[in-house]
């Protein structure tokens, strides 16, 4: 499964010059508002018509400005979660799933109700009105909508944009899942770092219509000079670790990665289950000999392999500890104390209590074996 | 109270015909206004304004005008009255058919505004979503657009239905007032009132007049609060 864009598109001032392709199981269409995300999405969606490209899925095309090929929305078996939810007022919870479902050719029905139901955890709304449900049932039952019409591709647009923090934290177990127990690719939009680096397997990162940068998140949200401006403090390492014990006397989790073990605060996961972690370029520091009688549990050796100069004062560290890098943001005084310079051996500090549940995608609560 | 009941063979005919013609205006004029209503709302085309004008005139225009044009154009020799008669039978000049007709044609732009106004209101990502689950664009009218615009057409049907019921002017023009055939409640009234002796045949029809009107407007909310209950927009 494959998405390939490569699409023009002039809206008044805004030009739109976009090229990815990706075979990602989740791929983020990240960026700032008005980097165009949106507009690329609905044009993979058959909402909007690109002036002039072509858009792939799977090796079929839905646009060739050139061939004359534009496959109408209902016929691209591509479905849609909207930020708005789009939820029809006038049907019950369980009409609205059922939808597309009726527009579905037989043959082609993969996905069950009950499975889909179970999925979202939605079976208490069925009987419900759509005007009655929190945003975050909403957003949940325009996910399960969406995949009864057993789409090919699952388009999100920000879908947790207009929640708030509580009801974030309540969707994205779901979108996880998703993502991990069905087969169908998802295409994300979205402006936070914490969702991207949390869900995404690719990113393709956009700025003024212009894609910037794309491939792997681990490689793509290194570059912190690309990130919008509100989110470049949330920038940072992306780090896919298994998780190695649990530490029950002080509330820990043992995690290993290449950059050696890493300490952070209980995650309910399995030995075993992969948990990707963000380490925040600015709660990370540089010692330039291992340091003692310091708080920090995390102490990864490694090597300095660039220096960027970062916003105002700062200056933005790689350290490539065993293969990953960490990254890590510092002022220009500091680095000219520590005469920091490519290749030094350094180590990378940081705290156990910097990573929250945002910045370990610790996916769903399941047992713990101990 | 009885003497209200208390009708003439030629006035039950009347409160029939009335309601018959009544009822087949509205009904016919619902698909033509479902579909003008849709042009003017969202259609974008040469000449829009000049249709709302054509469609709004039997509003402005005295409805001894707009009977005289039927009577030019649907009359025996008008150009689409000879057409109908001839290829498919159909007559309107002093016929009950000729009654609904003008009757539909005074109340038509009731009903457009009604049912466009309603159709402007509905969220068009609503029809977008709908899209993108599989629905073609009639499916996506039928589901979607027709059911959250039912308050408005509803409220359309009843208009027409109400201006049918009090349609006076065009209809003589057009149909003259023929007992059993054109002769509507406003004309057996009128006719009441021209001959000595005929106030209390002219109060009875009235007090009819009366009742039908209002059972149309509380059905029409009846249903209106049906459907926005079965919406959850109250």
């Amino acid at each position: 499964m494959s998405v390939v864009l490569d699409i023009g598109h002039r809206v008044g001032d805004f030009a739109i010059e976009a090229r990815f392709e990706s075979a990602g199981r989740l791929t983020a269409l990240f960026g700032s508002s008005g980097s165009g995300k949106t507009t690329l999405i609905n044009m993979i969606a058959g909402l909007i018509r690109p002036d002039k490209g072509r858009i792939e899925v799977d090796g079929r095309a839905l646009v060739d400005t050139r061939a004359g090929i534009f496959v109408p929305k209902h016929r691209r078996r591509i479905g849609m979660v909207f930020q708005d939810a789009r939820l029809f007022p006038h049907m019950s919870v369980a009409s609205n799933l059922r939808y597309g479902r009726w527009f579905t050719p037989a043959k082609e029905r993969y996905a069950d109700m009950d499975a889909v139901v179970d999925l979202l955890g939605i079976g208490p709304l069925l009987n419900r009105r759509p005007l009655k449900l929190s945003g975050g049932e909403k957003q949940r039952v325009a996910i399960g909508r969406a995949l009864l019409a057993s789409p090919g591709l699952l388009l999100m647009d920000e879908p947790l944009a207009s929640l708030d923090e509580a009801r974030k934290a309540e969707i994205l177990p779901y979108i996880e899942r998703l993502r991990d127990e069905t087969k169908i690719p998802i295409v994300y939009v979205s402006h936070s770092v914490a969702e991207v680096a949390r869900l995404a397997s690719d990113v393709v990162m956009l700025a003024q219509g212009k894609v910037v940068a794309s491939g792997p998140t681990e490689a793509v949200m290194q570059r912190l000079d690309l990130l919008p401006a509100e989110e470049r403090g949330e920038g940072g390492a992306v780090l896919d670790t298994k998780v190695l014990r649990h530490d029950e006397t002080f509330g820990m989790t043992v995690l290993a990665s290449a950059a050696g073990e890493i300490r952070v605060p209980r995650v309910a996961m399995k030995t075993g289950a992969p948990v990707r972690v963000r380490i925040r370029a600015r709660d990370v520091m540089i010692a330039t000999e291992k340091p003692t009688g310091l708080s920090a549990l995390n102490i990864l050796p490694g090597t300095i392999v660039a220096i960027r100069p970062g916003e105002g004062p700062a200056v933005e560290v790689d350290i490539d500890c065993n293969g990953a890098t960490v990254l890590a943001r510092i002022t220009e005084q500091s680095r000219q104390a520590l005469e920091l310079r490519l290749g030094g051996k350094v180590f990378a500090v940081v705290k156990t209590v910097s990573f929250d549940r945002a910045n370990t995608s610790a996916g769903l609560t399941l047992d713990v074996d101990g | 109270m009885t003497w209200l009941l208390d009708l003439t063979p030629d006035e039950w005919n009347a409160v029939r015909l009335s309601v018959k013609v009544a009822t087949v205006a509205m009904l016919f004029s619902l698909p033509p206004g479902i579909l003008i209503a849709l042009l003017l709302a969202r259609g974008q085309f040469w000449g829009k304004t000049l249709l709302n004008g054509v469609v709004h005139l039997p509003l402005i225009l005295p409805p001894v005008v707009t009977g005289y044009l039927l009577l030019l154009t649907f009359g025996r020799r008008g150009p689409a009255g000879a057409f109908l008669a001839e290829h498919f039978g159909i007559v309107f000049s002093f016929r009950w058919t000729g009654a609904a007709l003008a009757c539909g044609v005074m109340g038509f732009p009731l009903m457009v505004r009604a049912i466009r106004l309603s159709i402007e209101a509905v969220d068009r990502k609503m029809e977008a979503a709908a899209g993108t689950l599989g629905a073609n664009p009639l499916w996506v009218f039928a589901t979607i657009t027709l059911p959250l615009i039912l308050p408005g057409l509803i409220a359309g049907a009843i208009l027409a239905f109400a201006k049918a019921m009090g349609e006076f002017g065009a209809t003589i023009t057009f149909v003259s007032n023929i007992p059993n055939e054109t002769q509507t409640l406003p004309s057996a009234i009128y006719t009441f009132t021209q001959v000595p002796g005929g106030d209390e045949g002219a109060l009875r029809l009235t007090l009819i007049s009366i009742v039908i009107s209002m059972a149309a407007l509380v059905a029409s909310e009846v249903l209106a609060r049906r459907v926005g209950r079965h919406m959850d927009i109250e």
